[in-house]
């Protein structure tokens, strides 16, 4: 299959005064349309950072990323913003939804981005998404009103309104509590299933990984190892 | 319309604070108004204290026996100018006024009533007896009047520089409100001057108003060039009156200053504002970004947010200007129900200043804006 992201030979060094720290060395990576993937480590092991390289929200020292065919060193700011209003969704372990608006607005900003009026399909698809979250009933409510598991349930359906091929998840189930946390899980494979969407999903957490068709382990910056469960 | 709708929902979320900063804004722009128009007002007060009586014009002869020949073909050229107000001939001369034993020198101004009246305005400064009608009435000033303990309806003797006399019936007083005119001025008909200092048919001034005074001087070179006469000499109020065209410039600067002062603090504050709010604001601006935002609508949100501080604290501070006008007016209006100064609001004045203080805030927002590019999404998203 195609793959939608290829990731060579990626290193990231961080400088800090005189002090250079290397967190992720020689990566090389290929994930499938459609594929459901999770990226394990613990706290420290560079599998933010990789994440927020396939994200195109931070640079490589050195490698290439190729996101959808599109090779992203030399993008400009302004094309990588773009790519990633059109082409990735980002689930955080922070919900970072915007308290000033409601749960419809915020899933909405997304599209109004990319087209800035947001048309009757787009509303159908929020709706639907809002349906698939169970949220249908707090929809129109104030983020500041809702429970920490319908806060990340309204990030993952902003995440998805643009209908984006990836949908990038750091440790999405970080601040819920077991039910919820399964919750989230399913309704991520359920996404994968329907829609298509090419997911991957960077955790510490083992119970989310099971969930996954494909486990990578990272440690101390390093693949450590790759499992297909496929 | 993104960035419009962000920006005016982070001013709305947070109430008490907007609410504060237009405050804010409105007290300065309502100052900046109010000294404004006073100012204004004060130098209109000024002008039309100093010149509401007085020719903006006046053209002399400057051969020795003082008077102008053809002044009916130039006063009727001179009107025939659209920047032209009134036009009005006049003879004059030095004489004395002699009522009883008391003998005063005066100086006879010969006019034709109707048209001088429009230019100094006499009939409305009279504040006893009635206009002169017949062609041996007279109008003198309070001054006068009191120095020669005269009544309306007396008579007095004018006493040519020839020493022939002339009886002339007083009929009124008037009160310009300068010294020198009420004690010297006697107001009478252009034939009894002209036949009084033997000028025949001729006149010794011809005074103009124009429509815009502060151009007088402008008109009063163009008659120069068009009319080109060496008999005659034209002089124009701004020649006259040097002191108080300095204090007017010196006024007006003083004003622009305070002005700009103002503008300058009340953008500076925007921008401080805007400038912490980035920081209060800096997480959603990150969440944006990672959403793919571009620059240039981050950048906007904060120029709309000046913006629309400015356009809501100036339509407050021009109403708190009013009020503070009206304050004033109230608290400085004398016991007989007179205000100390006539405040002439100047629409215009308002509307700029109401624009100045939009375009500022707005043009504040630029370093706010200029600060959220530099926001890195991912540093947001690692702190938490």
């Amino acid at each position: 299959m195609d793959s939608i992201i290829k990731l060579t030979g990626i290193d990231k060094v961080y400088t800090v005064g005189i002090v250079d720290t290397q967190v992720l060395f020689d990566i090389n990576l290929s994930f499938e349309k459609g594929s459901c993937t999770s990226i394990l480590g613990t706290s420290g092991s560079g599998k933010s950072t990789l994440m927020h390289i396939m994200g195109t929200l931070d640079m490589p020292t050195a490698g290439s990323v190729v996101i959808d065919g599109q090779k992203i060193d030399g993008l400009d700011v302004n094309a990588l913003a773009a790519l990633r209003n059109q082409t990735i969704g980002f689930v955080f372990q922070f919900h970072y939804l915007l308290p000033e608006f409601s749960a419809m607005e915020n899933v909405l900003i997304p599209c109004m981005i990319k087209n800035s009026k947001v048309d009757r399909q787009t509303l159908e698809r929020a709706d639907k998404l809002f349906d698939i979250m169970g949220l249908s009933a707090v929809k129109h409510y104030l983020i500041t009103k809702m429970s920490g598991g319908q806060q990340q349930r309204t990030a993952i359906a902003r995440a998805l309104i643009n209908n984006p091929k990836i949908l990038l998840a750091d440790e999405p189930t970080g601040n819920l509590d077991s039910e919820n946390s399964d919750r989230i899980c399913n309704i991520f494979r359920d996404i994968n299933q329907e829609f298509g969407t090419t997911f991957i999903v960077v955790t510490h957490d083992t119970r989310v990984a099971e969930h996954t068709d494909r486990v990578i382990t990272i440690k101390d910056g390093r693949i450590e190892s790759d499992i297909n469960k496929i | 319309m993104l960035s419009f709708k962000i920006a005016l929902r982070f001013l709305t979320s947070n109430k008490l604070q907007t609410a504060f900063i237009i405050l804010g804004i409105a007290v300065a722009i309502s100052v900046q108004i109010f000294v404004g128009l006073l100012i204004e007002s004060l130098q209109i007060s000024l002008v039309d204290s100093t010149m509401g009586n007085a020719p903006h014009i006046t053209i002399t002869s400057s051969r020795d026996d003082v008077t102008i020949r053809r002044w009916e073909q130039l006063s009727a050229q001179l009107e025939r100018y659209n920047v032209v107000e009134t036009v009005s001939a006049s003879a004059s001369g030095n004489a004395y006024a002699k009522k009883g034993s008391t003998i005063k020198p005066v100086l006879i101004r010969g006019f034709d009533f109707d048209s001088a009246d429009q230019i100094y305005h006499i009939s409305e400064s009279l504040y006893s007896g009635r206009i002169a009608g017949a062609r041996n009435e007279i109008l003198i000033g309070r001054d006068l009047a009191q120095d020669l303990e005269l009544k309306p309806g007396d008579s007095m003797i004018i006493v040519a520089p020839d020493g022939n006399n002339t009886t002339l019936k007083v009929t009124g007083f008037f009160d310009l409100g300068i010294s020198s005119i009420n004690k010297t001025w006697v107001v009478a008909n252009r034939d009894v001057a002209q036949n009084m200092f033997g000028y025949g048919s001729r006149v010794t001034e011809i005074d103009i108003t124009t429509k815009n005074l502060f151009y007088a001087d402008v008109v009063a070179n163009v008659f120069k060039i068009i009319l080109n006469d060496d008999d005659i000499r034209i002089e124009n109020w701004k020649q006259l009156n040097q002191s108080l065209l300095r204090g007017l410039e010196g006024q007006r600067i003083s004003s622009a200053m305070i002005q700009i002062v103002i503008i300058v603090s009340v953008a500076i504050a925007i921008a401080s504002i805007l400038a912490i709010t980035v920081l209060q604001k800096s997480r959603q601006i990150g969440i944006l970004k990672a959403m793919g935002i571009k620059n240039r609508d981050v950048a906007l949100i904060f120029l709309y947010q000046g913006f629309l501080l400015g356009v809501a604290g100036a339509l407050v501070g021009v109403g708190l200007a009013f009020g503070l006008l009206q304050s004033f007016i109230s608290f400085t209006t004398s016991a007989s129900g007179v205000p100390v100064v006539d405040v002439y609001i100047d629409y215009f004045l308002v509307v700029r200043s109401w624009f100045i203080a939009v375009l500022a805030a707005t043009l504040a927002g630029l370093v706010p804006a200029r600060n959220s590019l530099r926001l890195n999404p991912v540093d947001i998203i690692r702190e938490g």
